[in-house]
């Protein structure tokens, strides 16, 4: 779990350009860490590439903190 | 020159404006994929540009699916796509209060669709490179209007409103979207039109001459080269001054 934790916050912080230091699990993408609507979509096609899956668009529009990806790539890694 | 070795797209490139886009491409250095609807006409894409590291594919736009799937097919054998011409396009033309539905959805779906889907297919990769180039091929009866293409020119000119609006989703990735207009061009298309058509149509144009293929073909390689870097959502009218919007 905090291997997924830290892949995902590294991805977050390559995407959108910030210092690892400043992605807590609470941030969230557009109001803490300065992401636009197009950063987003490139963040979730980045970790659909780090985590070899496939984040459908209705569930995509969900994640929208750095916990929420956490979350949705731990339980669907898991299954 | 320019383009030296990177992946572009053209469809509908067995004739036309199409074969002289993928022919100027290849001769600035793209390693072309051209694609055609039948196995003939891939064949003989095929034949024009392999000797420069290019391909002629089969793709039928309207059908499910074929976008898609070629351009995964391309990602893997070739490398993502770093310019995509929209060209494919055919023609339904009669007056609207002859037009039937199938002819309207025929010019939507092959005109129009294929345009959204293509540039979505390739987007991913061309967001990663943080560069790409899509030039669409529009119309000057997208911007003039004309009797007898109410479907046609309602298409080429919903082009241009998707291309402005992709330029400015993209642009801050390095991403250029334009459109080609094309004026009344020598090819197949237009030789379909009665005689009497074309002269009147002759009788408007600045130039007083038909377009060449190639006429549009270099316009496509200027948008396509770094030299056109700084120009997205725009509408490049190629049309010997028939139209000056």
């Amino acid at each position: 779990m905090e291997n997924i934790e830290a892949r995902v916050k590294k991805i977050v912080a390559e995407q959108l350009g910030v210092n690892e230091a400043e992605v807590k699990n609470e941030s969230s993408f557009v109001d803490d860490l300065g992401a636009d609507s197009l950063d987003t979509v490139e963040l979730v096609m980045a970790l659909e590439e780090e985590f070899e899956c496939e984040i459908p668009d209705e569930e995509a529009e969900k994640i929208t903190s750095v916990q929420q990806a956490i979350d949705y790539v731990s339980a669907h890694l898991n299954k | 020159m320019s383009l030296q070795g990177k992946v572009a797209l053209v469809t509908g490139a067995s004739r036309g404006i199409g074969a002289a886009i993928a022919d100027a491409l290849a001769a600035d250095g793209a390693v072309v994929i051209g694609t055609a609807t039948s196995e003939a006409g891939a064949a003989a894409i095929n034949e024009r540009l392999a000797a420069r590291g290019g391909a002629g594919r089969v793709l039928d736009v309207g059908q499910g699916g074929a976008i898609e799937a070629l351009v995964e097919a391309i990602e893997k054998e070739f490398g993502a796509v770093a310019v995509l011409v929209n060209n494919a396009g055919i023609t339904r033309d009669t007056l609207l209060m002859r037009m039937k539905d199938e002819d309207w959805d025929a010019i939507m779906d092959t005109n129009l669709k294929s345009v959204f889907k293509a540039s979505k297919a390739v987007l991913r990769g061309m967001m990663k490179a943080r560069s790409g180039r899509i030039i669409n091929i529009a119309s000057v009866v997208g911007v003039s209007g004309n009797p007898g293409q109410c479907n046609y020119a309602a298409a080429k000119a919903a082009i241009i409103g998707f291309s402005k609006s992709m330029a400015r989703e993209v642009g801050s990735r390095g991403i250029t979207v334009n459109c080609v207009a094309p004026g009344f061009i020598d090819t197949d298309m237009t030789r379909a039109l009665p005689e009497a058509q074309r002269e009147a149509l002759v009788g408007q144009i600045a130039l007083g001459r038909l377009g060449d293929a190639k006429d549009i073909a270099d316009a496509v390689a200027f948008l396509a080269s770094d030299r056109a870097a700084y120009i997205t959502g725009q509408t490049l009218h190629v049309n010997g001054g028939m139209l000056m919007p």
